[in-house]
């Protein structure tokens, strides 16, 4: 099984999102949702400043065989994105939980992240679907 | 689903949307002279003897008239092996190679096709061709929308200069989709488009289109209006004729930094007029631009023995992949077209190329000279023309086309319909085709025609 790291949120949509100092999130996709896309070869990053609300497309992972929707986790507002990815989407498939990660997030509300999947819930979820 | 189109309810529904009575009535524009009622079926039985004498009789009934129209639709010269070889079974039973391991010659044809497209624009990339250019330049102010989101209204510049049924149709793309498009005037003494009315436009908008020639077959000043665009924080669609490309300056070189994105007709690169169709779009773009582009790419690449090989690539936006997000939803390859348009290109040759369009520029020339030598015979706009102009006629044009029709001479396109205020005008055309002998021929008749 693919890693899943411990101290990390999920959403069921195969994102990824870890709490930084003052509550901002970090936002990536996780290494089973790169091994299932394959090659990534461009990505369509979210505008600086757009609100997104939570489960709502953000941003499009392009890969050899398909291009996906990315969904926010929660609520908030995009204050980052990896501007490497630009030049290097194969980060995404490298370190997925690293330099491959896609956009910085404030959340509306701190709570908002319990509604997401701890890591062994994530692992159940994956595991069930395959 | 049954697969049987167009039951009696269907047909009844659709004339209802369009608000025709029946069918008939949607043929109201073609005149009467024109029709061919006693057409019967072709009759059981006959053998090929039969066939043949009765094809030949009805294609008798066509009768090839002298062409000196053009807008939009051009008569050239196609020389023989182009479609000698395009009908070879390979080339002609092939629709869409996604199966690359079985369509390396195909998949090698449109990437030559694009290779040459882009040399001819001065553009960056090409895609593999859209259903036809009026569609191309709809797909293209779509493009440009995508690409501009940020921050800008979506609202796109279209001069009057641009032809009228592509304007038509970007209209009917665009429309339900929150783009508004804006109207540029044309100056009435130039035959281009009114800088002057263009300062005045202060708000945002994602692009400028620029006809180069335009529909009158005035050159516009490209250089100045790419440069006002991009100033403004635009894109330039350029809309170009291909053949003209080979003498005027490339888009992809228009102003400081070229225009973004290039469209237009492909039709003159070796394909027949037929009536209108099929003819194919072709379309070009910056590199920084090519993820939003619709259709697909042909890539060449090698294999793990190091030999090339061709393949689709840029897929992404197709929609088979994706589905209702696919920025390609019209973008109808045109294959076959696509293949005769590359053994033209790749026949003549830039040379060869640009030997066709100083002919039909010189050939336009002697035209206009010889018309306009006429008393009342006058030519409407003062700008530089490419292989088309304007002229006035002191009787009604409808006049000038049904009376030299009568001695075989396609006189040119009425422009009263969608410019009512030329007046009595028509736009005229004469492409390397045309010889001194018709050029003299349109000139007799038409000053016969006219009072004295």
């Amino acid at each position: 099984m693919s890693e899943i790291p411990a101290e990390l949120k999920y959403t069921k949509t195969h994102e990824w999102a870890r709490q930084e100092g003052e509550g901002d999130l970090t936002v990536g996709i996780t290494a089973h949702a790169q091994e299932l896309l394959g090659d990534v070869v461009y990505v369509e990053l979210p505008e600086v400043g757009a609100t997104v609300r939570a489960g709502g497309e953000c941003m499009v992972v392009e890969s050899v065989k398909a291009a996906s929707d990315v969904y926010a986790p929660v609520e908030g507002e995009i204050i980052e994105v990896n501007t490497l990815l630009m030049d290097q989407p194969e980060l995404i498939n490298q370190e997925p939980y690293g330099d491959g990660w896609l956009f910085r997030l404030r959340p509306d509300s701190a709570a908002a992240l319990d509604q997401l999947l701890d890591a062994k819930g994530y692992a159940d979820m994956i595991a069930a679907e395959s | 689903m049954p697969f049987i189109p167009h039951t009696d309810e269907d047909i009844r529904s659709m004339l209802a949307t369009i608000g025709v009575p029946d069918i008939e009535a949607l043929f109201d524009e073609i005149p009467a002279a024109l029709r061919t009622t006693d057409f019967d079926a072709v009759p059981p039985g006959l053998n090929e003897i039969e066939v043949t004498r009765l094809l030949r009789g009805r294609a008798a009934q066509n009768h090839a008239a002298i062409c000196f129209a053009g807008g939009g639709a051009y008569q050239h010269h196609i020389p023989a092996p182009i479609w000698e070889i395009t009908s070879r079974g390979e080339y002609y039973s092939a629709y869409t190679p996604y199966q690359a391991e079985a369509s390396q010659g195909t998949l090698q044809v449109i990437y030559e096709y694009q290779s040459m497209v882009a040399a001819l624009t001065g553009m960056e990339v090409s895609n593999a061709s859209i259903y036809d250019g009026a569609s191309a330049l709809g797909e293209a102010v779509l493009m440009a929308v995508r690409l501009s989101r940020r921050g800008k209204s979506p609202r796109v510049l279209v001069p009057a200069t641009v032809h009228p049924a592509y304007r038509k149709v970007v209209a009917t793309l665009v429309q339900n989709q929150g783009i508004s498009l804006e109207e540029i005037p044309y100056d009435i003494a130039s035959g281009a488009i009114d800088l002057e009315a263009l300062e005045s436009i202060k708000e945002d908008f994602a692009a400028l289109v620029i006809p180069q020639p335009n529909y009158f077959g005035c050159l516009e000043e490209v250089d100045a209006l790419t440069n006002w665009a991009h100033k403004q924080g635009g894109l330039v669609i350029g809309v170009v004729n291909p053949t003209s490309l080979a003498l005027l300056k490339p888009p992809g070189e228009w102003g400081e930094v070229g225009a973004d994105i290039v469209c237009g007709e492909g039709q003159p690169l070796g394909i027949p007029l037929a009536s209108g169709g099929p003819y194919f779009g072709f379309m070009a773009c910056k590199q920084a631009h090519v993820r939003q582009m619709p259709g697909r790419i042909v890539g060449r690449t090698v294999d793990l023995e190091n030999k090339p090989g061709y393949t689709l690539t840029l897929q992404a936006r197709e929609q088979h992949i994706r589905r209702s997000k696919a920025t390609s939803n019209i973008c109808t390859n045109q294959g076959l077209m696509v293949t005769a348009a590359t053994l033209y290109m790749g026949l003549l040759g830039p040379q060869g190329l640009a030997q066709v369009a100083a002919a039909c520029h010189a050939n336009t020339m002697a035209l206009v000279k010889r018309l306009t030598a006429i008393p009342g015979v006058e030519q409407v706009f003062e700008k530089p023309f490419f292989h088309e102009a304007v002229l006035r006629f002191p009787v009604q044009a409808s006049t000038v086309l049904s009376t030299l029709g009568q001695h075989g001479i396609l006189a040119g396109v009425r422009l009263d319909r969608t410019y009512p205020e030329l007046g009595d005008t028509l736009l005229v055309c004469a492409t390397e085709l045309r010889t001194e002998e018709e050029i003299e021929l349109y000139t007799r008749e038409l000053a016969a025609a006219l009072p004295a």
